[in-house]
């Protein structure tokens, strides 16, 4: 589904303290996979995430989602594929605070103009999917841990993606809340959707959902499983 | 388009809620914008109909005003003066007029003394204007001394109040006949204060003027126009006076609208990256925010005009009158005809609006391009 190619990310390209988080990968994702990115801090996991979700541009290399280089496009494309194709779980949720469940599962789908109805029955039905119905008018600051996660998950399916990228998505959670994710993923992995997370959780990535693991180290792939 | 309207929709939705998210502090911004707006649209709405107010009055007032000059001051019309007058061309009509200045010692405050050109008040009878009726308790039937600068004590009886209509002009008048004036003043027979004319013809006044100046070289003609004009340029004057003090008020909103917007708190950055991650493109995040400020401004402006309007028209500017309305000890007190100008409200809204959402838009602007990758970082 998506191919990286020779990709390099620098930050402070140019300046004193440059630094090269990435530095030459090689992967293709799979489709309809789980795959894991695992490594320690700094290894460049979620410089990764971030270049194959389209929130940043390589310094270097080619990015090809279903064959079509994307990697050149401007900002406006990019948004857009991110909004359509891509769904995101936030290590810290970044839900908005001051809104309910209700309205933070809805954000993503304000810029295609889809009508208001629509995507509240839609929000109300992933809200009951995981079990959070009765807290879907609730602020999201008032919520536990579990709970804004999974409002987090809503808001990443809200606009149908093909793939589910997820950071880090048990940091924030203990044992019985991340056994409780795992269920989530596999649900959404039967649904056929793509998933690619980092972790070095090995409740996750020792997980039988992840089909995939690849191991990172000082921005390079060192390793699969 | 529909789509075009449902993602604005949404866009002003998510706004409203950022505002009620914050309350505290977009309502501290929202008052001291509606104060600023309030103030700056009293002073002009106040002016404004002032001098709309001294056009009115003056409207019924002769076109030209022959006054005679002795030494560059003001002088009596001597006898034979009238006659010369008449014989120029375009006059229609000409009248001398008595008139004269009062020093009251019990308010003290100058009246001004006047023989009416028509109906004047029978002799021992005074009309006064509605200043005069309150500072001195008086009314109708009443009777009242003045002491007059021969030292003589003249009494008069208050045969009526002149109506409030015409208090701007009107408010310390004393109107009574010519025989009493003359008496009152030692004023000499035959002598006038100044004449007033009619000329028939608009365009042939300043021709008329001309010819004045020729047939009596110490005659000062006044024109009706040139009067509206001081009077414009007083309220100018007082306004321009007003809208200096008020200038402190307009710098510290600025520096206050600035911080608001250049500061964008920790949060609200957040927000934006959030927002951007999830799929909002740098347009809509800029969009949302400009109608941020412009609800904001928009609601601080109507809210401060119509303030501004009820203290003007209804509350008769209460808070700048002193220094807006009066030029005697004796303070006018009228209810202005309620007057908006178009191109005022323009301008007000020019320099209070679009100022405040220009300073709030470029720093929006900055934090919108901001990489969407900087949110999986925090």
């Amino acid at each position: 589904m998506i191919e990286l190619s020779g990709i390099r990310k620098a930050f402070n390209q140019g300046h004193d303290n440059e630094y090269w988080a990435l530095d030459g990968i090689d992967l293709s994702i799979e489709a309809k996979k789980v795959t894991a990115l695992r490594g320690p801090s700094g290894s460049g996991k979620t410089t990764l995430l971030t270049i194959v979700g389209c929130l940043a541009r390589p310094t270097e290399g080619r990015v090809r989602l279903l064959g079509e280089d994307i990697s050149g496009l401007p900002e406006r494309f990019l948004t857009e594929i991110r909004r359509k194709r891509f769904g995101f779980i936030f290590q810290q949720f970044n839900l908005i605070k001051g809104l309910s469940a209700l309205d933070n599962i809805i954000l993503p789908a304000y810029p295609t103009g889809r009508p208001r109805r629509e995507l509240l029955e839609r929000a109300e039905e992933l809200l009951a999917g995981l079990k959070l119905g009765h807290r879907r008018h609730a602020k999201v600051e008032w919520l536990s841990g579990g709970e804004q996660q999974r409002v987090a998950i809503c808001r990443a399916l809200i606009n149908d993606p093909e793939l589910v990228i997820a950071d880090e998505p048990t940091a924030n959670l203990d044992t019985h809340l991340s056994r409780e994710f795992m269920g989530i993923l596999e649900g959404l992995a039967d649904q056929g959707r793509t998933i690619l997370l980092t972790s070095h959780d090995p409740l996750v990535v020792e997980s039988d959902v992840v089909q995939r693991v690849i191991d990172m180290r000082d921005g390079k792939l060192i390793d699969e499983h | 388009m529909k789509l075009w309207l449902a993602k604005q929709r949404y866009l002003i939705d998510f706004t409203l809620a950022s505002l009620a998210r914050r309350k505290t502090r977009n309502l501290g911004l929202l008052l001291v914008y509606t104060l600023l707006v309030f103030m700056l649209a009293s002073v002009t709405l106040y002016t404004h109909a002032l001098r709309q107010e001294a056009a009115r009055v003056l409207a019924a007032s002769p076109e030209v005003i022959v006054q005679r000059m002795v030494a560059g001051r003001h002088d009596l019309i001597p006898p034979g003066y009238m006659e010369k007058i008449g014989r120029i061309r375009g006059v229609q009509k000409m009248e001398g007029r008595l008139w004269g200045y009062y020093y009251d010692a019990v308010t003290k405050a100058n009246y001004t003394f006047m023989v009416p050109a028509g109906n004047p008040p029978a002799a021992g009878e005074i009309v006064v204007g509605p200043a005069l009726e309150r500072s001195r308790g008086l009314a109708k039937d009443n009777g009242i001394s003045f002491r007059s600068y021969s030292g003589k004590l003249h009494t008069f009886i208050v045969a009526d109040v002149l109506p409030q209509a015409s208090e701007l002009v009107s408010a310390d008048l004393v109107l009574m006949s010519e025989q009493n004036f003359r008496a009152f003043f030692d004023y000499p027979v035959g002598h006038y204060t100044d004449i007033a004319l009619s000329v028939a013809n608009p365009q042939e006044v300043r021709n008329v003027a001309v010819k004045l100046g020729a047939a009596l070289p110490d005659a000062r003609p006044i024109l009706r126009d040139e009067v509206l004009r001081t009077y414009a340029s007083i309220y100018d004057w007082r306004e321009g006076i007003v809208l200096a003090l008020l200038s402190a008020a307009i710098l510290a909103f600025g520096i206050l609208a600035w911080e608001k917007a250049s500061g964008l708190s920790a949060e609200e950055k957040r927000e934006i990256g959030i927002l951007k991650a999830i799929g909002w493109e740098t347009g809509d995040v800029i969009k949302m925010k400009f109608w941020e400020g412009l609800l904001i401004s928009l609601t601080a402006f109507l809210a401060g005009f119509v303030a501004a309007y009820v203290h003007v028209f209804h509350f008769a500017a209460s808070l700048f009158e002193p220094v807006l309305k009066g030029w005697a000890v004796l303070y006018p007190r009228f209810q202005l005809t309620p007057h908006i100008d178009g191109l005022q409200v323009a301008t007000l809204f020019f320099f209070t609006v679009v100022p405040y959402a220009a300073a709030v838009l470029v720093p929006i602007w900055k934090a919108a391009i901001t990489d969407p990758d900087s949110v999986m970082r925090s």
